[in-house]
């Protein structure tokens, strides 16, 4: 009928089809290991143990940042079935219809190819006394489970900004950090960011045996597998918890910065950036987002480090400085001011009312521009130099070496630098050797191209305050566990010699203790007993009022606080920053505010100057 | 006892072989659908009835009752003149199903009644077959000739066309196991060519690209029939270049023409220009010249044409969305771990877990724990793989090609066609039903929902490859009750 060898064909035919299937057996059961790793982890279930995060506390001991523990639910559509969801809304405090729209959701086909047999985290963060009742009854809803972890606590509203907050990771920060896992929690900002890695502790892991529905059986190997958590290593700040809130108090309904450092060490007692977070904000950041986000004010923006300002005339301290080192200056040398500084053809720079001449003690007490501004002439038109454009770098490097137009290093994150213009940028503008000193005149009274943060005016502060040196302002202060970083035990000098800073004092003594009606600038800032040496500033600025600054330190001898106060828009050094770094100061040093203080306190703590800010 | 005159004893006239076979695939099913459900914390007896296993055993034994009865109660030469009978039943419960089964997972095979169900195509299978051995086994039945080919056709196509419509695309496919059989009664082996090429085209398709799969075809085409007459000059002289210069004319095309006056000669056009060419070259000269392989060549190659052209379309448009996807996964064009891949990685990890020795029966963690779906039935020989290692994968498949190579042999030596073309046609089917289930489990198939012979769990599968196993036994001890 048919060739007889078509029957041996198809019994060939067979065998290599047999033979395929074996080789491909073969080669996933003995050659490739791959599949064999898959299994260990499909058949357990690896339950991540979440350490504790590192509790942050002030220089006190008390606890700026602390734990609570909060439980999410967990659920495992898999493993879901039929239950009583009105109970599950009573018991959680849930509308029935939220619950419902879930898991409408969470059973939707496309949801579960989605999620295979894993679970959802569908209430996050339930207080423990919610969960408490949940697990009572939960075996009456299977494919329910609740997941532990520790939730930020701030028990004392002091930080803030400065202290910053932890969320859940996303996709870009794992793809940066892939040490991080979905579901772990790091900071994101201010300290929680910068000591992410001492506060975060190392998870731990057990693990169990599972089936496909997600069931857990029993523990792997006994438990002896499973891996505890370590917490987070505890860190203690340099702020001043009580001093932080006050300053907090202080700022309120202004916008602007508050910076106290102990000039002995470089430690930050505090940062207060207004308008700021709420620590009760900070907890749950996620569901304030979008009011924080819309808010005209930024305030998530840590003004205190960011905000690059112009210095106004606290500059005239570090332009008296240089003029003293360049021997162009003398203590006693004085300078006419009639209303100004006149220059050019018409040109003048203008001043205030007082008398005239004066010496440099009385021009800082007075803070006369045309003092400064023959200084800095003096400076930059220094014919030792030979050219304005030489005189001008020397200039600048002096100015540097306090830390201005640069980082200082602090360990703040997202700290800023500033702006020192270089001789290029007037070349720029105004031609190679085209530009002198009564171009960039403004200089001298710390105006023009200048840009600084609160930050380095507290450490310009603090600088004066050890006569000649600073270390690098910081936040984390040296415990058991966590040891200091070196840098911060360095003295930075200036490029001025420290004889000098001497000179200056007795001019912000002055300005401060010289009495009303002597012409002093910061009169209002005088506290009996507390020898608080300041220099006011009135930065102008092309966005409406100008802003009050003020630098201070006391006492006079072996100061212990210095402070730098700038307020957006709050007019004269002396109207809002002398009276709110005053009143950190005598806070501070005598632990309360003497009671003849007490109203200008109340003016402090009650003013408001946020209509005159220009909302962004 | 039926039968008179000079009978063998009962015992010898039965291929234990073959039975045994048979028996100890069931059996091993019978441990693997235990293991495949066992819960080590919460253990229940092989034989309880809350577990599979238990349930099972109810089918394996009225499977051999079934047997016993085949054996013993049924003439097999009744089985022959009822076929068409059969078939014809057959035909009407697999229409009625449609209207009246019930809707699993959207096809309507299964007719539940109660606690039983039960799917006609199944044994429609089984029917198919008798039919087929029924009417190919007549005097005078050529598979050449034109009215015997369409009849066979029909007899299988007819079924196979009213499965599709059950949406029980899988099962339809088993039908063309038939090929097997009717290769061996003498089809020519260009129609197997035939088919391979479909599957082929398909593949370059949708792998590829329609041009890259058009071209092949030609280029087969033109080798086969240079082969043919021997024509290596017009092969060198005509068909090597024009296969050079189309082979590289898309690139020439992008590189050169793409934006110019012959934009408009788009390489899949002028392909396909050249292809209808050589199609109507062919058919003439194959006519002029009688010469039926050219003309089977030439519908070959029109054939594949539009495969081409209407696969694409039928991909995106007919199929349904599991089926794409299951093919985009099988032919590697898209990974989809947790959804349609979800199903084949689960069961490779189960089957590469196992090693070479296995794990053990009841040491499973990936199918005990229920990570391969449908465990016990389509997927039942990842626990297989994984508990009793290579040595177990080599055993059962040795097992199966026993079997079916048992089952040629004998047919092979059986004095009627009947019986021989009744046996080659379930060899076919199992063989199908062995390569396409286990080679689902290890990615070399696309995921088609059809049953392990024998080991699977299930009453209606087992039921039917029982029946139809028994058949083969009794038509083979039939004739040797009275041959010796």
């Amino acid at each position: 009928m048919t060739e007889p060898t078509r029957h041996i064909r198809l019994l060939v035919a067979l065998g290599v089809a047999a033979l395929i299937l074996l080789g491909r057996i073969f080669y996933i059961q003995l050659v490739d290991d791959s599949y064999k790793t898959d299994a260990l982890n499909n058949s357990m279930a690896h339950i991540p143990v979440y350490p504790l995060r590192g509790i942050i506390y002030d220089r006190n001991g008390q606890i700026l940042v602390g734990n609570k523990i909060c439980y999410d639910l967990l659920c495992t559509p898999s493993a879901l079935e039929p239950f009583d969801t009105l109970l599950l809304s009573r018991v959680l405090g849930v509308e029935k219809q939220v619950i419902q729209e879930k898991l409408a959701e969470y059973t939707s086909r496309q949801f579960r190819r989605k999620i295979g047999y894993r679970s959802v985290v569908m209430f996050p963060k339930l207080p423990e006394e919610t969960y408490m009742r949940f697990e009572e009854i939960s075996y009456r809803f299977p494919g329910f489970s609740g997941q532990a972890r520790s939730l930020r606590q701030y028990p004392f509203n002091a930080g803030g900004n400065l202290l910053g907050y932890i969320s859940e990771v996303d996709a870009q920060y794992i793809k940066a950090h892939p040490e991080y896992k979905s579901g772990d929690y790091a900071g994101k900002t201010g300290l929680e960011f910068s000591c992410e890695r001492l506060l975060r502790g190392e998870k731990g892991e057990k693990i169990f045996y599972r089936d496909s529905r997600g069931r857990i059986g029993a523990p792997y190997r006994g438990g002896e597998a499973d891996k505890p958590a370590v917490s987070g290593m505890d860190i203690t700040t340099t702020i001043d918890a009580r001093l932080q809130h006050y300053g907090q108090a202080l700022m309120q309904n202004k916008v602007g910065s508050l910076v106290a450092i102990e000039p002995s060490t470089g430690e930050i007692l505090t940062l207060v950036s207004s308008p700021g977070i709420d620590v009760d904000v900070l907890a749950d950041i996620g569901a304030h987002y979008k009011e924080i986000a819309a808010n005209p004010y930024k305030p998530m923006f840590n003004r205190a480090v960011q905000a690059s300002y112009p210095p106004g005339s606290v500059f005239k301290l570090v332009n008296a400085l240089i003029g003293l080192q360049e021997g162009v200056l003398r203590p006693s040398m004085k300078y006419p001011c009639h209303a100004g500084y006149h220059f050019g053809k018409n040109s003048r720079l203008g001043c205030h009312n007082h008398r005239s001449p004066i010496d440099m003690e009385e021009a800082i007490m007075m803070s006369c521009n045309a003092y400064f501004c023959y200084v800095f002439k003096d400076l930059i038109d220094n014919p030792d130099y030979g050219t304005a454009e030489k005189a001008f770098n020397r200039w600048r490097d002096y100015v540097e070496s306090f830390g201005f137009g640069q980082k200082l290093g602090s360990d703040f994150p997202s700290e800023l630098g500033g702006f020192i213009p270089k001789s290029s940028y007037y070349d720029k503008y105004y031609g190679k050797n085209a530009w002198k000193a009564h171009t960039i005149i403004s200089l001298s009274i710390g105006q023009g191209e200048l840009g600084c943060t609160p930050l380095h005016l507290a450490n310009l502060c603090a600088t004066i305050a050890n006569r000649g040196y600073y270390y690098i302002p910081h936040l984390v202060k040296e415990s058991e566990k966590v040891p200091l970083d070196e840098k911060y035990r360095q003295r930075h000098y200036t490029k001025v010699d420290t004889t000098h800073f001497a000179q200056i004092i007795p001019g912000m003594y002055r300005a401060v203790n010289a009495g009303w009606g002597s012409g002093a600038t910061a009169s209002i800032a005088a506290v009996e007993g507390l020898e608080i040496c300041g220099k006011t500033g009135t930065a102008q600025n092309p966005h409406g009022d100008d802003h009050s600054v003020f630098i201070c330190f006391a006492p006079r001898d072996n100061p212990k606080i210095a402070v730098a106060a700038y307020l957006e828009n709050g007019g004269f050094g002396a109207a809002w920053a002398a009276p709110v770094a005053s009143l950190l100061v005598e806070q501070y040093l005598s632990g309360g505010i003497s009671q003849e203080r007490k109203p200008l306190e109340k003016r402090v703590l009650e003013g408001n100057l946020m209509d005159k800010v220009k909302r962004k | 006892m039926t039968g008179t005159g000079a009978q063998r004893a009962w015992g010898n006239t039965i291929d234990w072989y073959l039975v045994g076979a048979y028996l100890l695939l069931v059996l091993l099913g019978w441990l693997n659908i235990y293991a495949s459900e066992y819960d080590p914390e919460n253990v229940r007896s092989i034989f309880s009835w809350d577990m599979r296993s238990g349930k099972q055993l109810v089918w394996i034994g009225t499977s051999l009752l079934l047997g016993l009865l085949i054996l013993f109660f049924i003439s097999p030469r009744s089985l022959e003149t009822l076929s068409p009978l059969l078939y014809g039943v057959m035909l009407l419960l697999l229409v009625a199903v449609i209207f009246l089964g019930a809707n699993t997972r959207g096809s309507h095979s299964w007719f539940v009644l109660g606690p039983v169900s039960f799917q006609p195509a199944e044994l429609s299978k089984i029917t198919t077959a008798l039919l087929l051995a029924n009417r190919m086994s007549r005097y005078n039945f050529r598979l050449t000739q034109r009215r015997d080919f369409l009849r066979t056709a029909a007899i299988i196509l007819l079924p196979m066309l009213i499965i599709v419509a059950e949406n029980e695309t899988g099962s339809a496919l088993v039908y063309l196991s038939f090929l097997f059989m009717l290769y061996r009664e003498g089809l020519s082996g260009w129609w197997l060519l035939l088919l391979l090429m479909i599957v082929v085209v398909f593949i370059l398709t949708l792998v590829l690209s329609p041009y890259v799969a058009l071209w092949v075809t030609m280029a087969v085409a033109a080798v086969c029939v240079c082969a043919e007459r021997a024509a290596m000059r017009t092969f060198f002289r005509i068909y090597l270049p024009a296969g050079l210069v189309l082979a590289f004319y898309p690139m020439m095309y992008r590189s050169w023409m793409a934006s110019g006056l012959l934009a408009f000669l788009r390489p899949s056009w002028v392909l396909l220009a050249v292809a209808l060419v050589m199609f109507v070259v062919y058919l003439v000269k194959a006519w002029k010249e009688k010469n039926s392989f050219r003309m089977f060549v030439a519908f070959a190659l029109v054939l594949g044409l539009v495969i081409t052209r209407v696969v694409p379309w039928v991909f995106q448009n007919v199929l349904q969305d599991h089926q794409r996807i299951r093919i985009e996964v099988l032919l590697g064009m898209k990974e989809d771990p947790a959804g349609a891949g979800y199903n084949v990685r689960q069961s490779m990890i189960a089957i590469g877990s196992g090693g070479f020795w296995g794990k053990g029966w009841l040491q499973g963690t990936q199918s005990s724990y229920g990570f391969v779906p449908e465990q016990s039935t389509d997927f039942i020989f990842c626990t297989v793989g994984e508990q009793w290692g290579f040595v177990g994968c080599l055993f059962i498949i040795a097992l199966y090609v026993f079997l079916i190579g048992r089952i040629m042999v004998l047919s092979e030596g059986s004095r009627e066609a009947f019986t021989r073309i009744y046996g080659y046609s379930i060899a076919g089917i199992i063989f199908m039903h062995l390569m396409v289930n286990i080679g689902m489990t290890i990615g070399l198939m696309p995921v088609i929902g059809i049953p392990l012979p024998f080991l699977s769990y299930g009453g209606s599968s087992l039921w039917s490859f029982s029946i139809m196993i028994f058949i083969f036994v009794a038509l083979i001890r039939n004739e040797k009750k009275y041959f010796l």
